[in-house]
């Protein structure tokens, strides 16, 4: 059970981590995700970086959708900005791979803007739609600007380089992937202490009532974007980093309902969610490999119906989710520790 | 400028414009009833095109037992579907009831590949071919007969809407759900049947878009094609659907054939945003009044 946490100041209140056992498990965390590149083998490393970069993008979507209510299935195409950006600095200006990353968040910020404009005008599921038509737009661009984009043949990115050191490996990489995205989380839970932040969750909450209260609309929901898909910028720019060519098929709107998705099953509206979402959502369908490949000697066509069977799994998470735990993965651990709070007591 | 070559691809653009107006229905349906949009509709579409060629092809049932038959499948998924997935998800968030109809479009895009794999197929030709003239442009029969028939099935909305009871009820659910409730109507029966109705004729729409263009798991892209239409006609409204998708099937052909067929979706999709721009709710559709 949880006692003696009484607090004295606001600061206290406000505070991320305000109990002891959270930093101890923060600690453990820490050093899991720094022996963890010790201990995985390659394929595994590879999914540790997959999910690193998902998670950071995630999480910007959930700075969108979770705390400011505004519902995109863009992100897929602001990654790709970010992709094609860092392409561009890498192979033209050759720049350094941490600025490269930046400038990627940056410009794909400026498209998050633009194509935020309508918000204020177009309001939930019809911004929804919009973000779609945005994306298709941006996928059009990508595939006939050919002289920046490479067209449909898309463009290789050469190995990012740092302090001298070649970054080409999962294991080399995952010591640049995972520090930038635990920055980016860590971020995106101080936001939501300052104005900004809860200005965001005001205009989630009701926009007319948050307007009223003195919150300029339009600022906040361009800042908003602008935040989100800087997010997916370097999510991005990881991204082209790590599988090392871009193309136009490399970012298709299914993955714009995968990061929506992601962040429901997560949990919108909270910082665990979407790391709980992205990680859960990438490995399952990894893991229904492992089991296709169980199952091989007894049915022989397991491996072809792999494919079709992760899309109708996909599906059917999200809606056995929503259906059934809408609050998502965050409120299964919640639950878990509150058990932990009360125990001995029931909860 | 070849004006006779302007004009067939009009009349091309216009037969598919009917065919996208009938499954944008779709959508207005589910939208008036239930205030859902249904992302799986172009799945349902597609279900429908895999289930008339399963039962002419497959069980070698006649043309005209296979049609009625694939419908029906149709409407009888869209009574699965909303009783075990909608009616549960009522009071909910728009949002979270949007993506279980993503997921829906997931799940049955699996199972039809699972089912009948992933390579593109043909219906079985039920229309013939011999080409339709008006004065002298040329139209291909299956789009001519998809046109009649997509109006037909538009024009028998409308009545329904206007005149029959269930028509009215729906309108009336429409409007105000409590209202609709207080006056005796049976709103969650009205539920089942906006969803039973909208997927028989997504589904029978899907026969139609197959046997013009073949059958394949990816051919619920139309759907997305139907959602443009029905955001720019406006979510709730018959004439939005119907307009909106003569419009759109008009500026695809004139962009697909004059610009090329990659600024086909471009053109359709910067539409939507300029008239987002202009008309938040649509050409057509009710302005939601927005109070403290």
């Amino acid at each position: 059970m949880r006692i003696a946490t009484a607090k004295e100041t606001y600061i206290a209140d406000e505070g991320l981590l305000t109990t002891r056992t959270q930093r101890a498990w923060m600690i453990v965390l820490a050093l899991v995700l720094v022996l963890a590149p010790f201990v995985l083998n390659a394929y595994w490393l590879y999914l540790a970086c997959l999910v690193a970069i998902n998670v950071a993008s995630a999480t910007g979507l959930n700075i969108l959708t979770g705390y400011t209510g505004l519902v995109s299935l863009g992100q897929a195409a602001f990654m790709a900005v970010g992709a094609y950006a860092v392409a561009f600095l890498d192979g033209h200006l050759g720049t350094p791979f941490l600025l490269n990353i930046f400038a990627a968040g940056l410009v794909a910020a400026a498209v998050g803007v633009l194509v935020g404009v309508p918000s204020l005008r177009v309001k939930g599921l019809y911004l929804a739609i919009a973000t779609i038509a945005a994306s298709f737009i941006l996928h059009f661009v990508f595939t006939n600007w050919v002289s920046v984009t490479g067209g449909m043949s898309g463009v290789n990115v050469a190995p990012a380089r740092l302090f001298g050191i070649e970054l080409a490996s999962p294991f080399a990489l995952y010591f640049v992937i995972v520090p930038i995205t635990a920055l980016m989380v860590l971020a995106a839970a101080n936001l939501f202490r300052t104005r900004i932040g809860r200005a965001f969750i005001a205009i989630r909450d009701r926009d007319i009532s948050a307007e009223v209260l003195g919150i300029p609309l339009l600022q906040y929901k361009l800042m908003s974007f602008a935040l989100s898909s800087f997010y997916a910028g370097v999510a991005g720019g990881m991204w082209a980093y790590f599988f090392r060519v871009v193309t136009p098929e490399s970012f298709p709107f299914a993955t714009s309902i995968f990061f929506l998705a992601a962040v429901i099953v997560g949990g919108l509206g909270t910082i665990l969610g979407p790391i709980l979402g992205a990680a859960f959502m990438t490995l399952v369908p990894e893991l229904l490999k492992y089991v296709v490949e169980w199952l091989g000697p007894v049915f022989p066509n397991a491996g072809a119906a792999l494919s079709p069977v992760r899309t109708i799994v996909f599906g059917a998470l999200i809606i056995f989710f929503l259906v059934f735990e809408p609050q998502g993965l965050a409120e299964i651990v919640r639950r878990i520790r509150r058990f932990f709070h009360l125990w001995p007591f029931k909860t | 400028m070849d004006w006779l070559f302007f004009a067939e691809v009009t009349l091309a653009g216009l037969g598919s414009g009917a065919l996208l107006a009938l499954t944008a229905l779709a959508f207005v349906l589910i939208y008036k009833a239930t205030r859902v949009i249904n992302l799986a509709v172009g799945e349902i579409l597609m279900l429908g095109g895999y289930l008339f060629f399963a039962f002419s092809a497959g069980f070698g049932l006649p043309v005209w037992a296979a049609i009625p038959l694939a419908i029906a499948g149709g409407g009888v998924v869209g009574a699965m579907v909303e009783r075990a997935l909608i009616r549960p998800m009522l009071g909910e968030a728009p949002i979270s009831v949007f993506m279980v109809t993503v997921g829906l479009g997931s799940v049955l895009m699996g199972a039809v590949e699972l089912v009948w794999n992933t390579d593109p197929r043909a219906l079985p030709d039920f229309m013939g071919a011999t080409p339709v003239f008006i004065g002298e442009a040329y139209v291909s029969r299956k789009i001519a007969i998809g046109f009649a028939v997509a109006g037909v099935v538009i024009a028998l909305f409308l009545l329904l809407f206007r005149f029959w009871r269930g028509g009215v009820a729906l309108r009336a659910t429409a409007s105000d759900q409590a209202a609709a409730y207080s006056c005796g109507i049976n709103v969650p029966g009205v539920f089942s049947l906006a969803w039973i109705v909208a997927c028989a004729t997504a589904a029978g729409a899907g026969i139609l878009v197959g046997a013009i263009g073949g059958i394949s798991p990816t051919m619920g892209v139309f759907g997305l094609s139907a959602l443009v239409v029905v955001i720019i006609g406006g979510l709730d409204s018959v004439l939005g659907a119907l307009v909106g998708g003569l419009l759109i099937g008009l500026v695809e052909a004139w962009a697909g054939t004059f610009l090329g067929g990659e600024f086909k979706l471009v053109t359709t999709f910067s539409l939507l945003i300029a008239a987002l721009m202009i008309r938040p709710y649509g050409l057509f559709g009710t302005v939601e009044i927005e109070r403290l």
